[in-house]
Formats: structure tokens, sequence, C-alpha cells
């Protein structure tokens, strides 16, 4: 009888791709499930088809262009195709999420050979080519019929864009311990925090991630709020208002964590996290975009190799 | 729950004592024996007996071939039937004793009772030739030849003596089992060594889940007149590894390239200890040792702690056990993650040999690997500090430079790295060839400079 011959460990820790996107799938239910509720069937369709768009994409490109064995299997494409659907707006066309999905899966994630070797977060490039192409599409914050009524759902603007009509003093006062619960008006996954915020607590729990990145995110975006808030009230929105506005938990939480393009130690991950709540927090109190999560994460996965370079984990036995 | 242990790193593999329970039992002699002349680290022995001779039990049959090397001594009384190359568990070709086995006549001057001796001679060269004489090589893994261990360069001072009661690997419970069952000689031993590195603090580590082992330690170094502190150590994989349970212990780090003396260190396997007492107190030769049968497709009955003599093929041990398991996927000899997988179930048992271990198919299958997805588990997991998701990639460059700079060299090959790869990259397949690659240009560097240095004097 013949037995397996081959070099140590002979045992394997009960970890594997495939486990770590579940439970990264598992994680943004909560957020997914009161997406649905607040804006009903619409968004129903738009996961929908981000995530078959993507799947389908990856295994006809794995197959077709790459000849190699589909890699759907490990589910990464259907982490993709949430967090895209949940980065787009409520009304946003189904042909434009598509144009969407073939953006982050075709160009991203595929164009550089596949999981794990693209530098850019796949759904947010994604989210930014559509709201560069389709400005119209993309922020036309309508609150479509749900399966929960919303009377004090703003309709036309995201709480962020109301801070050049109303003023940073009165959009300030828009911000409530309510909103923690559901902000509407806004993409699918912007609408409540504590949803996002459990989601994040499975994966700490999991030890899928490592709190730091959203952690450093968080103290980042509070502190710079925080000094300007002080200073010019009148001008700039606090430090509670840009926590809980736009796609800061969002991102903080699922996407700024993705392993394939955050850095590969904890302390390169707080120079990435204080790197994006700065970016963030000049794009929207300076820039020409009411938000910027999106762009502060996308600048910072292009600084990754550099941070890499420099932040290593302490080696046993030397300096 | 003690909490000391190593700082960097680690995994937590279920421990799977399974066979725990089971007193050490002692094998009885088999026809035919076949010793190893490769039974320590460094040279092999070098045969001093002639196909026919006859030998008696604990006589030695070979000397050391080399400053670090061992003598062998015979198992058993009987006849030399032939000396010639036989197949390790690798397969490799390795010189061997062949002994018919007659009987189990001891050669003169052994004392087999059991009576404990806890009177220390002083002089401290007569213990450490005795120890040489008797063989004793470290028992915990490398199999290092102890009288070199315990007798440091000049210059060097041995501050703490670290006697490892880790069994950190999992399944294994050898050292386990002597802890509970030869309590006190494991002290005394601990107590010759002691002398011998000049009265320094002495420590024997144990994890915590052998809570029944910290019991009977901490009583037997109550009632013997020694100083030696037990000290429950928390449980993590490689808490028994040399340099882990050093920093776990005394909060010092050994420099890379460095010995575990350069930081004040020595450490000894409990096992060790035992070999130390018998061959200074007793006289006997290291012929023995503990090895466990066991396996996660094997009923915990069928479990076996042995006392087994050094050349025993494994499969005689393995048969007299009850044949190896219809389920069993892979042997393994040592642990599941740093053991190695047994080519060829003829082999001898030498002086370091641990464990039978049985895995399921099942169990040890390694997935299909994938790509790497940069969630740092692998540099997470590195009780080195090590990357091993870029010394991987450095490897596949042939980046050399890069590779001793990332301190590919610091590779202790506990496995942890490829244990915790979700993507199942063989992560330490790779870094051990890495590591060579490292090795052999720092090598190559010291030559050159040795060279220079020779060149310019002449």
């Amino acid at each position: 009888m013949a037995y397996i011959v081959s070099p140590n460990p002979h045992i394997h820790a009960s970890v594997s791709t495939k486990k770590l996107m579940l439970d990264v799938i598992i994680a943004l239910c909560p957020a997914a499930i009161v997406s649905f509720l607040f804006y009903g069937l619409s968004e129903i369709a738009i996961m929908a088809v981000s995530v078959a768009s993507c799947v389908v994409l990856e295994w006809a490109i794995t197959k077709y262009l790459m000849k190699k064995p589909s890699t759907t299997g490990d589910l990464s494409a259907i982490v993709t195709g949430i967090l895209l659907a949940m980065n787009l707006p409520p009304t946003c066309p189904l042909w434009v999420v598509f144009i969407g999905a073939v953006v982050a899966i075709a160009v991203t994630k595929m164009s550089f050979g596949g999981l794990g070797q693209n530098i850019w977060n796949p759904a947010l490039v994604g989210r930014v080519f559509l709201l560069v192409s389709f400005p119209t599409y993309m922020t036309d914050w309508t609150v479509p019929a749900g399966f929960i009524s919303n009377v004090d759902a703003f309709s036309g603007a995201t709480l962020l864009g109301q801070v050049p009509i109303l003023g940073a003093l009165e959009a300030d006062k828009l911000v409530n311990l309510k909103t923690l619960l559901h902000n509407v008006g806004g993409s699918a996954g912007e609408i409540s925090a504590l949803a996002l915020l459990a989601g994040w607590v499975y994966l700490l729990v999991r030890k899928v991630i490592k709190p730091w990145i959203t952690l450093s995110i968080f103290a980042t975006v509070a502190l710079v709020a925080g000094i300007f808030h002080f200073v010019d009230p009148a001008a700039y929105t606090g430090a509670l208002f840009n926590l809980l506005t736009g796609g800061v938990i969002l991102g903080a939480c699922f996407m700024a964590t993705d392993y394939v393009t955050s850095p590969m130690s904890s302390w390169g991950g707080v120079v990435y996290g204080i790197g994006i709540g700065f970016i963030v927090m000049m794009i929207r109190y300076f820039g020409s975009y009411p938000e910027g999560m999106s762009f502060a994460i996308l600048l910072m996965n292009t600084a990754v190799p550099l941070i890499n370079m420099k932040f290593h984990p302490r080696k046993y036995g030397r300096k | 729950m003690a909490k000391i242990t190593f700082s960097i790193g680690g995994v937590h593999p279920d421990d799977a004592k399974l066979s725990r329970g089971c007193a050490i039992e002692v094998l009885p002699l088999p026809q035919t024996m076949y010793v190893s002349m490769a039974q320590h680290l460094g040279a092999p022995a070098k045969p001093i007996v002639a196909v026919g001779d006859k030998v008696k039990t604990g006589q030695v049959i070979a000397e050391p071939g080399g400053f670090i090397s061992a003598f062998v001594h015979s198992p058993a009384s009987g006849t030399v039937k032939s000396i010639g190359p036989r197949k390790d568990l690798a397969g490799n070709n390795v010189t061997h004793i062949e002994i018919a086995v007659e009987g189990d006549e001891w050669v003169e001057g052994v004392d087999l009772s059991d009576t404990l001796v806890t009177e220390i001679q002083e002089d401290r060269q007569a213990i450490l030739d005795r120890i040489k004489a008797c063989g004793v090589v470290g028992l915990g893994g490398a199999t290092f030849p102890t009288h070199v261990k315990l007798n440091p360069a000049p210059g060097s001072v041995a501050e703490c003596l670290i006697l490892n009661g880790a069994e950190c690997e999992p399944y294994l419970t050898s050292d386990f089992r002597i802890m509970l069952e030869r309590t006190k000689e494991i002290v005394v031993g601990a107590a010759i060594m002691q002398k011998v590195l000049g009265g320094c603090r002495t420590v024997i580590g144990i994890e915590e889940n052998k809570p029944e082992a910290i019991e009977a330690m901490k009583k037997a170094v109550a009632e013997l007149p020694y100083k030696i502190e037990v000290l429950p150590l928390k449980k993590k994989y490689p808490q028994g590894g040399e340099k882990q349970l050093i920093q776990a212990v005394m909060h010092r780090e050994v420099g890379s390239g460095g010995l575990p003396i350069s930081v004040g260190a020595v450490v000894q396997n409990v096992a060790t200890s035992l070999a130390v007492y018998e061959a200074v107190q007793k006289n006997k030769p290291l012929i023995t040792n503990v090895l466990t049968v066991t396996g996660n497709c094997l009923p915990v009955e069928k479990q076996h702690n042995y006392l087994f003599r050094i050349g025993m093929p494994l499969s005689y041990i393995a048969e007299y056990a009850g044949g190896v398991p219809e389920a069993a996927g892979k042997l393994i000899s040592g642990g599941p993650m740093m053991g190695r997988a047994i080519a060829n179930l003829d082999a001898a048992t030498v002086k370091g040999s641990s464990s039978i271990l049985y895995l399921s198919a099942e169990s040890t299958k390694r997935g299909q690997e994938s790509l790497c997805i940069r969630c740092g588990r692998c540099s997470d997991a590195c009780p080195m500090g090590l990357e091993p998701f870029l010394l991987h990639r450095l490897y596949k460059a042939g980046d050399v430079d890069g590779l001793e700079a990332n301190a590919a060299q610091d590779c202790i090959e506990c496995g942890c790295c490829l244990y915790s790869c979700p993507a199942y990259i063989p992560l330490l397949d790779r870094v051990r060839q890495a590591k060579g690659m490292a090795m052999a240009a720092i090598r190559a560097r010291a030559a050159a400079k040795q060279a220079a240095k020779e060149s310019k004097t002449k």
C-alpha cells in the first residue's frame, strides 16, 4: 500500500479562501437586507444583476481568455458583486450596473491576473468609473418604494449633498442617533451604520480581518473633522456628521480592509488608514465631490506597495 | 491560566493528545535489530565491531566519527550479522549494524535497578565524560550530542538551563508520560546538567495542557534537594522551539545565526534529562527511548506509549501494536507539524524516534494551491517574524540578496506558514529552498573573506 509522502506540516488549519470569502458575504448580509427593506425590489434587482454579472464575467474570462480552471468557486466574485451593488444608487439602471461589473471584474481584477493580483479594489474602480461616466445616474438619489416606508427621507440629495445647500451648521443638525440606525437617501451600503458595524464585528470575531485599518480611518476622520469644525463650525461639518454620512463606514469596514489591496502589516495598515481618513476629509471640505471615500481608498491602494516596503513585522532576534 | 509564552506569531492546532492516558509499556525484543550509524546530528559514527562478533546489551559498537558525533551501543545481546547500507525512513541508504538478537545480557557495570540515585558527583569533567561515553544526544528533535551542548566554548557562560517539557506538537505524548512516570529521574538529570553548567538557574517549562505533569514535576522538585523551578507555559505552537522557549522563559532573543549560549541559555529536552540521569547515575547508555503510537484513524484503545530500543524496525513496532490501520493515508515519524513522512516503514528506530503517527488521508490532504490573496496570515503565524509570502515571491524571482535581507535564513521550518495559508500555497516547501539559497550565499561570502585573509597573511 502506498502512503502519502510529503514534507511537513502534515495538518492544516480549518481555513481556506472560500471560507474567508463566505464570512465576508455573511458579514455583508445585515446591510444588504436593510437595503432591500428600504429600497425594495429595485435594490434586489441591482444586487442580482451585479453579483450575476461579476460571477459570469470571471467564469467566462478564465474559461475563454485565460484558458485556466474557473476561480469563481473561491466566492470572491460574489463579494465584489455585493460591494459594487452597495456602492450604487438604488435607481441605477441595470445596464449601468452591468458596465460597472465589467470594469470591476474584467478590467480591474482579471486583467491583472485574478484574485490577489490587482492593485485597486475592483468594486471601487467600478463605482468610480460609473460616477465619472454616468454622473446623472450616479447622483440620482430618488428613494424608490421599499418594504418600509420613510416619512423623513430626502429625495434628490444625500446628507452630504445637503451641505452646500443648507450650510454646515444646518447639515450637522440632520445627523443624530437615528442616523446610526438608518439613513435613507444614498447608495444601498450607506443606509444603516449599525448593520455595517455588526458585520464588521462579525469579521473581527471570526478573525477574518484585524481592526487597525478601520479604526485608524475612523480616528483620522473624527480628528480632522473635529479640528476643522472646532475652528469654524459654520464652514465645516463635524466629526459625527462625517463618520455617519456617505461611505465612510462601508468603506472603512469592507472596502479598505480588502486583503488584496491593503498593506500586509498591522502598522502599515494604520498608516494606510490615516491616509484614507485624511484624503476623504480633504475631498469633502475642499474638493468638487461631496463624497470622497472611493477616491481616498483608491489613492491609498496605489500607495500600498510603498507602504509594504517600509513596514515589516518585528523579526525575532533582530533590531 | 499560564500566561508565559513567546511573543511573535504562533498557531493553535488541536493538541489531539489522544494517547495521554496510555502508560508506558516495554516492547519485547525482536529477532533482528538494525542500528543506524546516523543517530545524531553531525558526523556518522564509525562501527568498531566486525561481522560475527558477539555483542552484549549496552556494549559500544560504534565510536564518534568527529567532534560533533556520538557513541552508539548495542541494543541487545547477540551476534553482528552484517554491517552495510540499509534504507532509513526517508529511503536513503545509511550504514547500519545488523544484530541477530540472542538475549538481553548486559555489559558489566550498569545499574539496572529502579533505585533513585540522588547524590551527584562533584567532578564536572567526569560527568561530561560519562554523558559522552553513554552516547547521549538531544531527544527533542535535533539529536545534537549532549556533551558538546553542555560544554560551552570558553568565554560563554550559561545563565539559565531550560528543560523543555512543552511537547507542543499535537498527538505526541511520550514526554508527557515520562514526566508522569519518571518524574524524579528527570529532576535529578536536570540537577546534574545544572551542576555541569556551574549551578545556573534551572527551569522546567511545561505547556498548560499537561496539568498532571506540572503537578507531578512540582511535587518532585519540592521533595528533592535541588534548586529548580517548574514553569507552566501557555499552549501555543511552537512553544517547544528552542528560540521561542528561550524568549518565553528569559525574555531574550537569540540573534540570527547565533547559538542559545550567546544569550546565556542552554535548552535540553526532558527525555534528554532522563537519558543524562541514566548515563551518569546508572552508567546506562542511551539505547532506549519512549515513542507514541497514535493518530486520528486509530482507536484510543489501540494507541500506546512504548519504551523501545534503538534498532527496532518501525514495522515491528507497528505490527506489535496491531498493524497499520486501514484508514491511514500518511505515516509520520514525529509530530504532525514538523515530523517526517515515513517512506519506508522497515526503517529502524533511532535515538530520536518519538512516534509512529497515522493520519487519515482526509486530514492530511493538502488543498489545491491557488493564488495568494495577500491576507498576511503566514506572517502573522511566523514565530520568527518573517514574511513567508514575500520570501515565496523573492524565491520565485531568484532574488538571493532579497531573501537574505528578509531573513530567509532565520526560518526554523516549524510549518506555521503553510498551516495557516488559506490558498494552500506550499510556503514552507519553498521557504526551505529559499533558506538554502540564503545560507549558501552567507557561507560563500564567509569562505571568500577567509580566503582573502589567508592570502593576505601569506
